[in-house]
């Protein structure tokens, strides 16, 4: 067992693929003994703070750092100049300074760096930092910033990315058109972990960087290039993560961190606050969308046409890959002959957006499944039959002319949770904590009216558009104390999902072992790609059973020698050699001896294609993974409250590796759309984030979180390892579009505007 | 400032503590027990918290000067000689953990619960835990778990 730093693992009962596996990881989380990113501690570490631009918008004319260095404790201040590498970091693009130098872009971005002997030392010191600003006009509206004459947040102009897609004939005409706009405001991803890490300088000249994050050879490819080292010397530990759901795929603390662990060649440690997370952090692009469908008069799709707005922000993050799925699968799972979309990504001086889980799927969800509801209705059908009549079916192609080719069950997922048992009328005398305003006291039932909604969605698994997506494993088998041990190497990145629970469940079942290690995660095995895009129990799962599988190879190659038998008849089972009709022909041990078998495997799925540029035609995407949720909402029509009474999905996922997690990861993503629906915005006016706190965001209590049945379909993909088909962010996805047509049933307006508030419900 | 407090049972003494310290800052960085958490720090989430003299508190509320010679149980006391409290073990076994970052904090509350309500309902267990953030979990086994805890309690 390891006890680095940063992680550590334990190993847990048998389990095998299909099982409900414990996690790894469970006694440590219970006990408090789990090392999170910001519970780490060295001996003789400072602290670093960050000092951040109050302007959404400002040319530096100078910063003064003499009065912050005189403050007792203090160990280091830092600016642009300090910075020895590219001052350019990002995602998908270098354009975000690592500290800003010439201007800031937008509130929060960072300018200087402290270190201290404590954290309020360190604060102080920051305070003290005179940065003397040239405050500049701020382009805050996404839609004005993409006229000619908007001035330009970046040269040579604020549009991240157009996609342009064509598909049939776009000027096609149909018996009934109906259309609307709708705009989504802007989530946070308010994973409780604070952002978070430990550098520590190493003799070498290089660092250590314990961290909270979801892909760590991507940080450690930005943090080369702004510190100016190479990646022997910039070496990244993955600590104990407290949530992402895409916003630990940016840096935070991470160049920071080294830097003034490098000056001040003492450990530094890291971590904001919550009001400092709302800054230190991407968020979920609020999106403008303006949808149209044409149908026949029995409401079958003739053609749709969609022009979405993504507000990036000051810098460009993955917009340019939310505007890739808000294109391609922005009109949802449904088959549409002629089709034109128009996806854009613009820069502005708010704060910049990138990956929150559904990635640019969930605001195209609320558009279009409020849509397919105009239409049931306009066309006098139901709302299921209305999908299921539209529904994509296996064979189909999709909007960019891809086939899908294995399971879309889109009828049968919307059959199974309109068929699911609906909770149970309200009573005569409720309890107020079931009520809208619970035991605000604000109604006995009076003005509370019923609504029930539908939704169905489609998301990609895995990184499309052509991207080299790729995951590495690194499997090593030998027997320790008379047992057969396997420890599984992987970077990728745990982030409570349960990989950890996975990876030992795919070496148990493919080495017929029971004890399998799980490696603390870190760059000194090939990348593991992101914990994104729904992508790791695919990806680097495959990477796992590949590296498993070449493992086994060298050993039934070895004991076929051993035996003079034939490789092709053997079998590893329970840390035996098994013939092919079940007899025991030798023990691992005897196999293995003193050996251990080690390889290093890296597991590519289906290459994806680049979209035509003109049409936005082609093979984008590597899978498709499906659910629908239905809503019932009670909402007091008087005062604008809502109870979500039950919130019901199913959801195709392939094969369900570990069911118990499989379900964990449908309630919590059917959590965070409902939150996006009813409750959740980053609120920004003129540039300025108004509410960073948990007292102004609001996330879903237990209390606002209705009872969820699940039901858990495993159509296998032919082309992924085990079956398997993502499973983290569909759920996302649909639950929020179902609660919001929920609350229109119930109220009786249009409502194109989320999260809905009171005043939209009442009109007032 | 010398803080003196009694933490799950042991009592600890600790120098040089800036007056403007929570008491979960003095736990977690100065006391070696990190188990409660920093989510928030603003009485916003419940996942820092402890019991201060047998009443559940965010710590991050409480000055740590106001804990002195007071006794304080952590996330880290409520297993006993190795043995998981039936709390901890039903949200180990129900899935009620994924990034886990609230469970300390919600740990702390259904025991507190489950102390005063042996047999609490749905609507009981949700109201006590109202206070507790979760953002992975959409909080069904979390219900799970501490319908499970309360079975075993009364059982045992």
């Amino acid at each position: 067992m390891s006890t680095d730093v940063g992680t550590r693992t334990t190993t847990t009962p048998a389990g095998r693929i299909g099982d409900s596996a414990l996690r790894p990881d469970g006694t440590l989380k219970v006990t408090g003994e789990f090392a999170y990113a910001s519970d780490l501690w060295h001996d003789d570490m400072v602290w670093g703070v960050t000092l951040r631009s109050p302007h959404p918008h400002a040319r530096i004319r100078g910063i003064d750092i003499t009065e912050a260095l005189t403050v007792p404790g203090v160990t280091a201040v830092l600016t642009a100049d300090d910075v020895p590498g590219e001052n350019a970091v990002g995602l998908e693009h270098a354009d975000q300074p690592v500290l800003a130098s010439e201007f800031v872009r937008y509130e929060g971005e960072p300018v200087a760096l402290v270190a201290a002997d404590h954290p309020e030392t360190a604060r102080r010191a920051a305070a003290r930092i005179r940065v003397d600003y040239e405050v500049l006009p701020a382009v805050t509206d996404p839609l004005r910033a993409m006229d000619e004459d908007a001035p330009p947040v970046h040269r040579p102009g604020n549009l991240v990315r157009h996609l342009q897609l064509r598909r049939g004939d776009p000027s096609v005409t149909a018996p009934v058109v109906v259309s609307l706009d709708f705009e989504v405001g802007m989530q946070d991803q308010a994973f409780l972990g604070p952002e978070s890490g430990l550098a520590v300088p190493a003799e070498d000249g290089g660092v250590d960087l314990y961290v909270a994050t979801q892909w760590l050879h991507v940080d450690q490819r930005q943090m080369c290039l702004a510190l100016g080292m190479p990646s022997e010397k910039v070496r990244l530990h993955l600590a104990g993560v407290g949530g992402a759901f895409g916003g630990r795929e940016d840096l935070s603390v991470h160049v920071h961190a080294c830097l003034l662990a490098l000056r001040t060649g003492r450990p530094v440690k890291m971590s904001y606050g919550r009001e400092e997370s709302f800054f230190g952090h991407v968020h979920r692009h609020p999106a403008w969308l303006t949808y149209e469908f044409g149908a026949e008069r029995d409401g079958t799709l003739v053609y749709a046409r969609a022009r979405t707005v993504l507000d990036g922000g000051a810098y460009a993050s993955s917009t340019a890959a939310v505007v890739g799925n808000a294109g391609t699968l922005g009109l949802g799972p449904y088959r549409i002959p002629n089709v034109a979309v128009d996806a854009y990504g613009v820069f502005t001086n708010n704060p910049p957006c990138g990956a929150m889980r559904g990635f640019g799927c969930v605001q195209a969800a609320f558009a279009h499944e409020a849509l397919m509801d105009e239409l049931a209705d306009v066309v006098g059908v139901d709302r299921i039959a209305i999908r299921q009549l539209n529904g994509m079916r296996e064979g189909d192609r999709n909007i960019t002319g891809q086939v899908i080719d294995s399971a879309a069950p889109v009828a049968e997922l919307l059959q199974i949770v309109s068929d699911l048992p609906l909770p149970a009328e309200r009573e005569d005398e409720p309890d107020l904590r079931s009520l809208p305003g619970a035991v605000g006291n604000t109604t006995h039932g009076e003005g509370v009216v019923r609504g029930i909604g539908y939704a169905v969605t489609y998301k990609n698994v895995g990184f499309s558009e052509g991207f080299d997506d790729y995951s590495t494993a690194r499997v090593r088998l030998e027997m320790t104390g008379g047992e057969a041990v396997a420890t599984v190497h992987t970077a990728a990145a745990e982030v409570g999902q349960g990989l950890i629970t996975v990876e030992q469940q795919i070496c148990r079942t493919e080495l017929g072992v029971e004890r399998v290690v799980v490696h603390p995660k870190n760059t000194a095995v090939g990348s593991g790609g992101s914990t994104s895009a729904s992508r790791q129990t695919y990806v680097t799962g495959g990477a796992v059973k590949a590296a498993c599988e070449a493992v086994r190879a060298v050993v039934l190659e070895r004991a076929a020698l051993s035996l003079g038998r034939e490789v092709a008849g053997l079998r590893l089972d329970g840390e035996k050699i098994v013939g092919g009709s079940g007899e025991v022909l030798a023990g691992l041990a005897d196999v293995l001896g003193e050996d251990a078998v080690e390889e290093t495997v890296e597991y590519r799925h289906r290459p994806t294609h680049a979209i035509d540029p003109e049409t936005g035609q082609g093979d984008a995407h590597v899978q498709f993974a499906f659910s629908a949720h239905r809503a019932v909402v009670d909402v007091d029509v008087e005062l604008g409250l809502v109870k979500v009474v039950a919130l019901d999905t199913a959801q195709d996922v392939g094969k369900a590796i570990n069911p118990d997690a499989v379900v964990g990861q449908i309630h919590g993503g059917s959590a965070q759309g409902m939150g996006l629906a009813l409750m959740e915005e980053v609120v920004v006016t003129d540039g300025h984030v108004r509410n960073p706190s948990f007292t102004d965001y609001l996330i879903p209590t237990i209390l606002d979180m209705p009872p969820m049945q699940v039901k858990v379909l495993e159509y296998a993909d032919p082309h992924a390892p085990y079956g398997v088909r993502g499973v983290g962010e569909p759920p996302t996805i649909s639950s929020g579009p179902a609660v919001a047509a929920a609350v229109r049933a119930a109220c009786g307006r249009a409502l194109r505007r989320v999260p809905i508030r009171p005043e939209h419900i009442t009109g007032t | 400032m010398r803080i003196t407090t009694t933490v799950n049972g042991t009592q600890h003494e600790v120098d040089d503590v800036w007056a403007g310290e929570s008491l979960l800052y003095v736990l977690r960085e100065r006391m070696g027990l990190p188990g409660s958490k920093n989510a928030c720090e603003q009485g916003e989430c419940g996942s820092c918290t402890v019991y201060l003299d047998g009443e559940p508190v965010c710590a991050c509320l409480v000055a740590a000067g106001q804990a002195i010679g007071r006794e304080v149980t952590t996330v880290e006391g409520l297993a006993t000689e190795g043995e998981l409290h039936p709390v901890q073990q039903a949200f180990v076994e129900a899935g009620a953990v994924q990034c886990g970052f609230c469970t300390p904090g919600l740990l702390v509350a259904a025991h507190d619960l489950i102390e005063r309500v042996p047999d609490p309902s749905d609507l009981e267990i949700r109201e006590a835990l109202a206070g507790n953030l979760c953002r992975c979990t959409g909080y069904e086994k979390i219900l799970d778990a501490v319908r499970l805890a309360a079975s075993r309690q009364a059982q045992a």
